[in-house]
């Protein structure tokens, strides 16, 4: 009751604790990073260097041997021109499906909406699961085919929902009702405004498929045999986590291959994750945007 | 009034159906629209539920899933009645459970402690930092891990030898496993669940914190009494989804992860699903153990979502 009248500061507590906040969210700031140079560093250190782990931070006895071997090795060629493409193809089918299911469930006059909206909810919450699945992929034709992995999860609903609402909440009833009046029909009015009005919510949606089909890697391993649609995700599971470097280097000494190996391991994460880290920083804020706007009417 | 009452709903049926054809006669291009999208749910969503019949059923590759014989629940029996059956259930739930148990509060800590540092320059950068392994895919995730616990070469290993402890063989051990898929997770995914948190407590009423400045609240008593009630709602909403989903934990991440030596504790009934599904060709008794992992995960999530509705006034419909 007394601190009522005096100014107000922080008290020794205080000060105390928000002390021990910075402190502990400098340990978070470590703890995460660490990993990240450490990896980065690996791969610029020469093999010899990280299989005697005399890595700890910086870059040791600096080499690029493992990119050398990386961009030489046509596999892992191969499966990052594959990945490219599919998160290309594969974004560009999906912003513009889910635009074409988000757009008319945002409008008021559009009959049936809640039915359909509940539809497409459902299957978020429930699923014929992994071999019903499987078995339709397979009648359609697309099992071993590019397609496979650009279809069967083309549309994502957390994606129509965010959508919507961007929709509903940024393009005025009043644009649509006077547009209406003077006789546009809904595809032009959809080219000329909603998609100008649109832009944010079309780059949060770029950015989520893109992310995501770049990451993927489990419809490419059910539905793809054939190794030379494989994506990049694909090659870096058998090259690292099974172990198996054939066809990367072959006619070395062992000692040499397996330190060049390990080096490898490091310069592949990099490249595989450069691509998406390297926009991130620019691109957070959408991010954030995207899952407040699903937060806020989900 | 019974006759009243019979010509109103006609006349509003009536109504329903004349907005729906006027509907339908001046927005016709945005039914148009919809009929890609719509068959998309239709056939890569809504044509495998009914595929899911294979649960009941014996396959057979040559008559087809229509054609195949119906054996009730045999197959769901099967399953029930095999070894694997407790282990498979205890497996998943213990580690989708020690995720939650873990993973749940970090983002809401993280998310209170950022909210009360001033230096924007410094919040900024610990969250740019804390939010950028969310963008690491599985399979590098997965690598991260084997390459860090290695059992000669790996960082963590050198690190334990240089403190002159013994080398663990890390993903060989099966009591270390949930404990590794957990907090590779919660490193992974903390600093983007605490985006939610601290929006919401970007929108708690200042007025409130004024009051609790006059009052000579603490600062620790300022979280516990105005920034915790006031994102309380975005809590309960958050962890329904997560104790609806204990069942429906990743495949991708665990299975990458799996090895013979830890399968004891690694395998779940996802991973399961497609040993037996795929690898085996075990169709309809992968489906039946399928089937069953969803419904279970649909009851939890209304279970949980009436109890939330019940205590809390917060449900997610």
């Amino acid at each position: 009751m007394a601190s009522k009248n005096k100014p107000i500061k922080d008290s020794t507590g205080d000060k105390v604790f928000l002390i021990s906040i910075y402190v502990i969210l400098s340990l978070v700031f470590i703890v995460v990073l660490y990993p990240l140079i450490y990896i980065v560093s690996s791969s610029f250190s020469s093999p010899a260097a990280v299989t005697s782990g005399r890595v700890w931070l910086w870059p040791v006895d600096l080499s690029i041997n493992g990119y050398e071997r990386l961009f030489n090795t046509p596999k892992i060629m191969t499966g990052y021109a594959n990945s490219l493409f599919y998160t290309a193809a594969g974004t560009v089918i999906s912003v513009i499906l889910t635009i074409m299911i988000a757009y008319p469930l945002s409008r008021k006059t559009f009959f049936g909406k809640n039915a359909l909206m509940m539809m497409i909810t459902f299957t978020m919450l429930f699923s014929g699961g992994l071999i019903p699945t499987y078995m339709v992929v397979r009648e359609v034709g697309l099992i071993d085919t590019r397609w496979a992995l650009l279809i069967p999860n083309a549309i994502w609903v957390w994606q129509v929902i965010i959508a919507r609402s961007f929709f509903q909440t940024s393009i005025p009833d009043e644009l649509i009702d006077s547009s209406e009046m003077d006789g546009c029909s809904d595809f032009r009015f959809m080219r000329s405004v909603v998609i100008p009005l649109s832009k944010p919510i079309i780059a949060v949606l770029v950015l989520m498929y893109a992310v995501g089909q770049w990451n993927a890697y489990f419809d490419a391993l059910i539905y793809l045999k054939t190794a030379n649609l494989f994506p990049l995700q694909l090659i870096l599971r058998s090259i690292i986590i099974e172990n198996n470097s054939s066809g990367v280097m072959d006619a070395m000494k062992l000692v040499e291959r397996q330190q060049l190996a390990e080096s490898l391991k490091y310069s592949l994460i990099v490249v595989a994750t450069l691509p998406v880290l390297i926009i991130y920083p620019f691109v957070q804020r959408y991010f954030v945007q995207g899952m407040l706007v699903g937060s806020v009417k989900g | 009034m019974v006759l009243n009452r019979k010509t109103v709903t006609r006349g509003i049926k009536r109504g329903i159906s004349q907005e729906a054809k006027i509907s339908f006669r001046k927005h016709w291009q945005l039914y148009v629209l919809i009929i890609p999208p719509v068959l998309f749910f239709l056939i890569f969503k809504y044509y495998p539920m009914l595929n899911a019949v294979l649960a009941f059923k014996d396959y057979n590759v040559i008559k087809g899933i229509w054609g195949s014989p119906w054996v009730g629940f045999k197959n769901f029996n099967l399953f029930f009645d095999n070894p694997m059956f407790l282990t498979l259930i205890k497996n998943t739930v213990y580690v989708s459970g020690y995720l939650l148990l873990a993973g749940f509060p970090i983002p809401i800590l993280l998310a209170l402690m950022l909210n009360e540092v001033r230096n924007a320059r410094f919040k900024r950068l610990v969250q740019l930092v804390s939010f950028a392994p969310y963008f690491i895919s599985t399979v590098v995730m997965v690598s991260i891990i084997m390459l860090f616990l290695a059992p000669r070469l790996g960082f963590v290993n050198v690190a334990l030898n240089y403190l002159g402890f013994e080398s663990v063989n890390f993903l060989g051990e099966p009591g270390l496993f949930r404990s590794i898929y957990v907090w590779s997770d919660i490193w992974q995914t903390a600093g983007y669940s605490a985006v939610i948190y601290l929006a919401a407590l970007a929108g708690v009423d200042p007025t409130l914190y004024e009051a609790a400045k006059v009052d000579g609240a603490s600062r620790f008593q300022k979280i516990v009494n105005v920034d915790l009630p006031g994102i309380l709602p975005t809590i309960v909403i958050i962890l329904i989804l997560n104790v609806g989903n204990v069942m429906a934990i990743g495949f991708e991440k665990i299975y990458l992860l799996q090895n013979p030596l830890n399968l004891s504790t690694s395998e779940i009934i996802a991973t399961y699903v497609y040993d037996i599904g795929l690898r085996n060709a075990n169709y309809s008794f992968a489906t039946a153990v399928g089937l069953f992992n969803s419904v279970i995960n649909l009851v939890l999530l209304f279970g949980v979502n009436s109890l939330a509705k019940r205590f809390s006034n917060n449900s997610i419909w």
